[in-house]
């Protein structure tokens, strides 16, 4: 799961899409969602942090992560 | 700390001060022009009519001079131009009118011959990018266009609208559109166009997508010196950009280099292209001058028009490769102030 290349985001979490020019804003947590996949960090492990740092189930976790990213898919943030 | 001087002193001609709801380039251009690190420009505005906001700011226009509606011809604009040429000496001339275009093409050797140099396309490019015939030159250089008519009498509308089928847009010759649902608008959009601009018309289908614009340099050799491509953030009911930022975008990139190449374009030129929904690059138009939004260039890192007037110079250039993408640009409007006397001035005497 890799960011397109020149996916710009801020820790305010603003996206911004220099090929398209489309823009978008998530919360605190997608932020950080964000920046970890940025960082190439696996699914799994962003699922540990998540429960680590939010009072969050695991499975919860998942579930929540996967909407993330199938809309970051949606928004053609993300490598297919 | 002491400026650091400037080195080369021109003096530039410059059309299309009109900084209006639809807005002529040349204020964008002059803005470019004066912030050149090499050229201390002299700005020398030609204006058409006494209302166009440039006459008046004179912070980026020096001095203004009217010259001749285009459809007085080529031999009034060189009289006009050789008479403020004997003031002013000017260097270089960018003209930035679709309608004025093919004029100063025609008169570009009259005009080198006394000093004033252009870089303008070739009547040949210019006239393959005319909307008339872009058909045929999309269908020989492989471009994707939405289907289109060039029209020239209203009963014609009736059966090519329901052919395309709607939406559809109605376009003027030079200028304006029209989106049109129904075949009242798309006849009424044919009478106002038709009023306007003349015949013919073009009908042609609407295409939904995202609207994108790339201001481009072409050197006359085949090669885009540079691009620079825009997404419309905000459009006005006249569909021009208000407000719009610079993006990277590898299928515009691709399409301005090869349009540079086929038609060795020689000077500015706007492409706008609508990104379907399924990412693919429908070429609307091709104007054949730098855009309205053109000091965005310069914002992001290729200040296009400095670039076409060292160009015009004599000066060899590289090509432009990088520029930052997500810079926006924001349009707004501005009261001028006015003294009676400075209109006088400009209406009577044909300067200022």
């Amino acid at each position: 799961m890799k960011l397109k290349k020149n996916i710009a985001t801020s820790e305010a979490g603003f996206v911004f899409n220099p090929g398209t020019g489309d823009s978008f804003s998530v919360n605190q947590t997608g932020a950080e969602i964000l920046a970890l996949i940025k960082q190439e960090v696996s699914p799994e492990e962003i699922i540990r942090i998540l429960t680590e740092k939010f009072e969050v189930e695991a499975d919860n976790a998942e579930k929540d992560l996967d909407d993330f990213i199938s809309q970051l898919y949606t928004f053609n943030l993300i490598e297919r | 700390m002491k400026e650091k001087q400037k080195s080369r002193s021109i003096v530039v001609a410059v059309t299309a001060l009109n900084a209006i709801d639809s807005p002529g380039p040349g204020i964008a251009v002059i803005r470019c022009l004066r912030e050149d690190p090499e050229f201390d420009v002299k700005i020398i505005g030609l204006s058409y009519e006494s209302l166009e906001p440039g006459i008046y700011m004179h912070d980026l226009v020096d001095k203004t001079y009217q010259i001749p509606f285009p459809a007085s011809g080529t031999d009034m604009l060189l009289t006009r131009i050789r008479e403020i040429n004997e003031i002013e000496k000017i260097n270089v001339l960018i003209p930035n009118f679709d309608a004025e275009l093919y004029n100063f093409i025609r008169i570009e050797d009259r005009l080198s011959e006394i000093g004033i140099r252009t870089f303008l396309p070739s009547a040949e490019a210019f006239d393959a990018r005319d909307k008339v015939n872009l058909a045929k030159f999309a269908e020989k250089h492989h471009f994707t266009i939405p289907p289109y008519r060039v029209i020239f009498q209203l009963n014609e509308v009736k059966q090519i609208s329901e052919n395309l089928g709607f939406p559809l847009v109605v376009k003027g010759k030079y200028y304006d559109a029209y989106i049109c649902n129904s075949i009242f608008e798309a006849e009424k959009a044919f009478y106002k166009l038709q009023a306007k601009w003349g015949v013919p018309v073009i009908i042609q289908k609407f295409i939904p997508g995202t609207e994108l614009n790339v201001a481009v340099l072409g050197d006359g050799k085949g090669n885009a010196l540079s691009i620079v491509a825009m997404r419309k953030l905000y459009i006005t009911d006249k569909g021009k950009a208000w407000a719009g930022i610079t993006i990277e975008n590898s299928q515009l990139t691709e399409t301005a280099v090869r349009f540079v190449r086929a038609t060795k374009w020689k000077g500015g030129c706007e492409l706008e292209i609508m990104m379907s929904a399924d990412n693919k690059p429908y070429l609307l138009e091709v104007n054949p001058r730098f855009p309205a939004w053109i000091y965005l260039t310069a914002a992001a890192g290729q200040n296009q028009p400095a670039a076409l007037a060292k160009l015009a110079m004599g000066y060899e250039l590289p090509e432009m490769k990088e520029y930052q993408a997500g810079k926006l640009f924001i349009r707004y409007s501005w009261d001028m102030i006015v003294d009676i006397n400075e209109f006088q001035k400009i209406s009577g005497t044909g300067e200022l």
